[in-house]
């Protein structure tokens, strides 16, 4: 019982990860109507911020955190600017062909900066550890670190949404583009503003990721990313409450099986999960149905 | 009539175009004047422009993007390495690779065609996405299956190697991720040519026929094409199948060219499955002599630009992102007409002071 506990805690955690990252695919998904391919290599990006700036350079984490945000969402804003803003009028195909060229830019590039070997990313979270039931389950500082970003993450992007002109604009925009421009919206600095906090948070799931899980290497974001594109999805896709529901399904599905069938096909039982969900509820189960016009 | 001397003359020069760099490769090969590096090439220029021209099919003639289609050549590589394994010494060796070839391309449309049903109910990203998870699933099965083979059969588990049960003179031949030793190496570039050519042969005659407009036009405009009666999933089905028992034929040529077969990220994975997509955006998606011609230079030039190892993917990336912009962007597409416009209205006037 207390090994399940734990396992469903982990579970909870890397599910609050997905669920930070998932956002940054639900809102740009939301409103530029794109799959950020290179959205799970900005977490690698904000992983090796900090790695160089606290392991290398011996900075407070605090300072690492906030280099991996900026780093962030300057290249989140960056790669809108450069690669997916001219291609906006576009085929789906092109905007998707050309995501995976920025995603597999990203990649390599850090190959070629950081070396293939992997480095040991030092936890930049010192919480002390949590004991409950009489010690049976321990709960590391980490996990509670980050369950509660997530909560705290989630709570401040529904208020940013909500309450503030910048956040309607950005509803307004996903509802619709040209009605939206009607209404004096800057749809290309919505869109842009998107990009830079999805960014941000992708940032802060690296470093949340990294902290848990300490190992760096060209590719750590890919596998999370495209999980957490499944969370996304099967929280369905453009809302809020959906990434987070669908985050940590997503976590504790893929620790358990780890735990009770079998670690190597773990990943293989998380994509099946996905398929599942697209073929029986496409639109996820928050999201919204839509009416094919011809 | 014109229009069809056209599409003939065209295949026929990428017909020629093959059997052109056949000849000469030969021609350096029994002369002894290609390296042993290269010699090494030419079965995986093969599979790779096999490759290339099964994926355009589905990228460009059905305009679905697939990121598993390194998951196909895995089932095709697999499947027919079981085989091989299985009746080593026993058949001839042109036999076995002549048989190998069907079971490879049969298991992998079996497979194709039941990974299409769910694939090809969704559209745009999620298609993508799902056919990328197809792919690392059938890595993952892949590298945790053990299959053995004794007089009663073949033998599967999901745990070890212990638990198949094997009798005595039972052989092993799946280990898990050691993947398959002992295979013949029977593989050559004459069959890799011949093979090219019937993978040409049907896709660019697919093209070219009903059936093959019928995918296109679905591609352009799939509820124009379905209230004129096509039926879509029929369509979009018979593009992916085709496509994926191609690319089980690019892996029965991988197998077949080696002795221990693995599935490991870099041959079966989503960096291949990448790498091939490269080949046909370089070529120009939906253009099959493009994707032949990309294939092979994208094969031979890493080779030979051996100093820029490091920064090949980088390369990669750079050229998947140039030319989606280059040839998507609606700014970069007036940009090249304003161009094209010049170009010709100069020639226009020259010709017209000519005249006067």
């Amino acid at each position: 019982m207390s090994s399940f506990l734990t396992y469903l805690i982990n579970g909870i955690s890397l599910g609050s990860v997905y669920a930070i990252i998932a956002l940054g695919y639900t809102m740009v998904y939301g409103i530029a109507k794109m799959l950020n391919f290179a959205h799970g290599d900005v977490i690698m990006v904000g992983g090796y911020t900090v790695f160089v700036v606290c392991s290398t350079m011996g900075m407070p984490p605090l300072v690492g955190i906030l280099a991996a945000v900026i780093v962030c969402t300057v290249l989140g804003v960056t790669i809108e600017r450069i690669a997916y803003k001219p291609l906006r009028e576009a085929s789906s195909l092109s905007v998707l062909i050309t995501a995976i060229g920025v995603s597999y830019f990203l990649q390599n590039a850090a190959l070629i900066i950081f070396g293939a070997d992997t480095k040991s990313f030092q936890s930049v979270i010192h919480v002390p550890s949590l004991s409950l039931m009489g010690g049976q389950v321990t709960v590391s500082g980490e996990t509670l670190v980050t369950i509660l970003s997530c909560a705290v993450i989630l709570l401040a992007l529904t208020t940013f949404i909500n309450r503030t002109k910048t956040g309607q604009a950005m509803l307004a925009v996903s509802e619709d583009k040209g009605a939206a421009t009607l209404m004096g919206i800057n749809v290309n600095r919505t869109i842009a503003v998107t990009f830079a906090i999805g960014s941000a948070l992708a940032a802060i799931a690296g470093v949340l990721l990294c902290s848990s899980y300490p190992v760096l290497s060209s590719t750590t974001g890919a596998m999370p990313g495209i999980k957490a594109f499944t969370a996304a999805v099967f929280g369905g896709i453009g809302s809020i409450p959906g990434a987070l529901i669908g985050g940590i399904a997503m976590g504790v599905i893929e620790n358990l099986s780890k735990a009770y069938i079998s670690s190597q096909l773990s990943d293989a039982i998380v994509f099946s999960v996905l398929i599942i969900v697209l073929l029986v509820r496409p639109t996820g189960l928050l999201g919204k149905q839509i009416q094919e016009k011809v | 009539m014109k229009i069809k001397n056209k599409t003939f003359r065209q295949n026929a020069i990428t017909y020629a175009m093959v059997l052109l760099f056949y000849l000469i490769c030969q021609g350096l090969i029994m002369s002894g004047n290609m390296s042993s590096l290269m010699k090494g090439l030419m079965v995986p220029i093969c599979y790779y422009v096999i490759l290339a021209v099964s994926l355009n099919l589905v990228v460009g003639i059905s305009g679905e993007l697939s990121l598993g289609h390194a998951g196909f050549m895995c089932i095709g590589a697999y499947s027919s390495a079981i085989f091989a394994v299985c009746v080593d010494g026993k058949i001839p060796e042109m036999a076995e690779l002549l048989l190998a070839l069907v079971i490879g391309a049969a298991v992998t449309a079996v497979f194709g065609f039941l990974i299409g049903i769910p694939v090809l109910r969704l559209r745009g990203d999620y298609l993508a996405i799902v056919t990328l998870a197809f792919g690392e699933i059938i890595k993952n099965v892949v590298n945790a299956v053990y299959v053995g083979v004794d007089e009663n059969g073949l033998h599967f588990s999901m745990k070890d190697s212990l638990s198949l049960g094997l009798s005595e003179n039972g052989i092993e031949i799946i280990n898990g991720a050691q993947g398959i030793s002992g295979l013949p190496r029977t593989a050559t570039f004459t069959t890799g040519i011949i093979l090219v050519f019937i993978t040409l042969f049907i896709v660019l005659n697919l093209v070219n026929s009903r059936q093959g407009r019928a995918i296109m036009a679905i591609r352009d405009n799939r509820i124009a094409a379905e209230s004129i009666g096509l039926s879509v999933s029929k369509y979009k089905m018979m593009a992916f199948v085709i496509s994926a028992a191609l690319a089980g034929v690019a892996g029965v040529l991988y197998s077949h060219n080696l002795s221990t077969l693995q599935a490991t990220s870099k041959n079966f994975g989503y960096n291949q499955s990448i790498m091939i997509l490269v080949f046909v955006v370089l070529g120009g998606i939906g253009n099959i002599r493009g994707s032949v011609i990309a294939a092979f230079i994208l094969t031979i030039l890493p080779e030979k630009l051996r100093f820029l190892s490091d920064y090949r993917m980088l390369i990669y990336a750079i050229v998947l992102i140039t030319m989606m912009l280059f040839n998507s962007a609606p700014k970069a597409i007036a940009w090249r007409k304003s161009i094209k416009e010049r170009f010709f209205s100069g020639k226009k006037a020259e010709a017209g002071k000519e005249a006067q």
